[in-house]
């Protein structure tokens, strides 16, 4: 069975369809990357995903279990849908580190509250912190950031503030983490350190959407490739296919403008 | 100046009385204005438009006017246009006027420094703790309200020690604050007449408080440097 299966996914913003009828499927331990120019609706997708906006039509489904259909209010309620986004972990273009707390900190933080939430915490604070502390660091070592966990956001590159980002998505151990162009806010140098993390990632079977303008990467890394464009899923396929032989005309015109660049 | 000395005992315990009333004032100010201000910020955000224009105009007019004719409304209006005297006489009514005044007018100047300091947090960091599943009162609560505070201390700050010194337009309507205590001694008080130099001194107190405002705030601002 399919770890991620969304069916028929509009949004609109107005009068606008920004995402129309997007059918999607994910296996367990596989890596999808999506491509297409800006507007294409990439973010938005990933955003319906993490139910930071709301889709007006389709259905989300992850392990079998309904997390959203439009066509169910008793599938939209507040306090259930912050439990479903554990589903999904998203890392942003743009980081969104917490400016005020360390590296270590922010890998922290959401595990910590997580754990108060739990009934017998009280009795076993001490050690479900010293374990969430040890994972965390566990995972920044991991992300190569070993000696900058008492960093502040401010006092980190771009590329380390990504890979802690990075640390504190995966220490909620979501099923299916997503990556909304994790390097295009970095300067050219920096992006190879985010994308090595990706691919260690990757070779250990995390199941992640990857939506990236890096199509050497994308193609590498990916088991699957989606390419998109006005809100519609154009083609998609095995990365070689789709790279080396696109069958829409408008994949082969996104992809040459790409080979020329 | 061997004069001033001899005075100085008798200026000093009047203009120390003086200066209680000041301090009363900006303290029950601040202690009005900040949570007032917080209020008409919200209100002015408010996705219920009617309630938002209401309270942006509100906020327009005290913004627009100057407190001291804001001073004057609140003291004499309700007695000689509404013949209902409701702060009554003496020095608690004064009192009870001035402070209305100020923290209105103060709160209003508040509410657009906690807009600010409030719309200056990135929507981004919300969305990353909903995506981390957190609650919209840990999202405020652990993420925001730090990020607020630090942008918002700054202007805080001119305000606070520009409150120290608007506390003197008090004098308008005779609230015995540390001016009226200074000034009484041109007219004759406490067997002193036609001294000018207790009004000129109390620039004195001023001075000090204020440098030990500055300092505190400063400190404070100085805290929460170690993050941007
Ligand atoms: N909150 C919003 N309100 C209105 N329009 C939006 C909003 N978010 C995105 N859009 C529009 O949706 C389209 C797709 O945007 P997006 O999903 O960000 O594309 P991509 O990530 O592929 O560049 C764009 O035309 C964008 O202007
Ligand atoms: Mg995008």
């Amino acid at each position: 069975m399919a770890i991620l299966e969304a069916q028929n996914l509009w949004k609109t913003f107005g009068r606008t369809a920004v995402l129309k009828n997007i059918d999607l499927t994910l296996e367990k331990g596989q890596a999808l990357s999506i491509i297409g120019s800006s507007g294409s609706g990439k973010t938005t997708l990933l955003r319906c995903l993490n139910f930071l906006e709301q889709p007006d039509k389709g259905i989300i489904r992850v392990n079998g279990e309904t997390l959203f259909d439009a066509a169910d209010p008793s599938t939209q309620s507040e306090a259930s849908i912050r439990k479903k986004r554990l589903h999904f972990g998203l890392v942003f273009q743009s980081f969104n580190l917490f400016p005020q707390y360390t590296a270590l900190e922010n890998v922290m933080l959401a595990p910590k509250l997580l754990a108060a939430e739990q009934p017998n915490f009280k009795a076993g604070k001490k050690e479900i912190y010293a374990r969430i502390e040890a994972q965390a660091k566990e995972l920044l070592n991991q992300m190569g950031l070993s000696s900058r966990m008492a960093n502040y956001p401010h006092q980190l590159s771009g590329g380390q503030c990504q890979r802690v980002a990075i640390a504190r998505a995966l220490a909620l151990h979501p099923d299916i983490l997503c990556f909304d162009e994790p390097t295009s806010a970095l300067d050219p140098e920096l992006t190879g350190e985010v994308l090595r993390v990706i691919r260690e990632l990757a070779d250990q079977n995390t199941t992640m959407i990857i939506v990236t303008h890096e199509m050497a990467f994308a193609r590498d890394v990916a088991d699957h490739v989606i390419f998109m464009d006005e809100g519609v899923i154009v083609e998609q396929g095995d990365p070689e296919e789709v790279f080396e032989n696109p069958r829409e005309e408008r994949t082969k015109q996104f992809l040459s403008r790409y080979k020329q660049g | 100046m061997k004069l001033i000395l001899e005075q100085m005992p008798v200026v000093i315990s009047a203009l120390n009385i003086g200066f209680i009333q000041t301090l009363k004032l900006f303290f029950v100010t601040l202690l009005g204005a900040f949570p007032l201000g917080l209020i008409i910020a919200f209100g002015s955000m408010s996705r219920f438009k009617p309630l938002s224009c209401v309270t942006k105009l509100i906020v327009w007019v005290v913004r627009g006017t100057p407190l001291m004719i804001q001073l004057l409304i609140i003291y004499y209006f309700p007695g000689l246009i509404l013949n209902n005297p409701i702060w009554g006489g003496g020095e608690t009514g004064r009192f009870l006027a001035a402070s209305t005044a100020f923290i209105f007018n103060y709160a209003c100047y508040f509410s657009e420094i906690y807009r600010g300091g409030i719309q200056s947090v990135p929507i981004g960091q919300e969305e990353a703790g909903l995506v981390l599943g957190m609650k919209k009162s840990q999202i405020f609560f652990k993420i925001k309200l730090l990020q607020m505070i630090k942008r918002i201390v700054p202007p805080m700050s001119n305000e606070i020690i520009t409150l120290v010194k608007d506390t003197s337009l008090s004098r308008i309507i005779a609230l015995q604050e540390i001016i009226w205590a200074g000034q009484s001694f041109l007219k004759g008080s406490h067997g002193i007449s036609g001294a000018i130099w207790p009004l000129f001194f109390t620039a004195v107190y001023y001075l000090i408080f204020n440098g030990i405002l500055t300092l505190l705030l400063g400190r404070l601002e100085k805290k929460l440097d170690y993050f941007r």
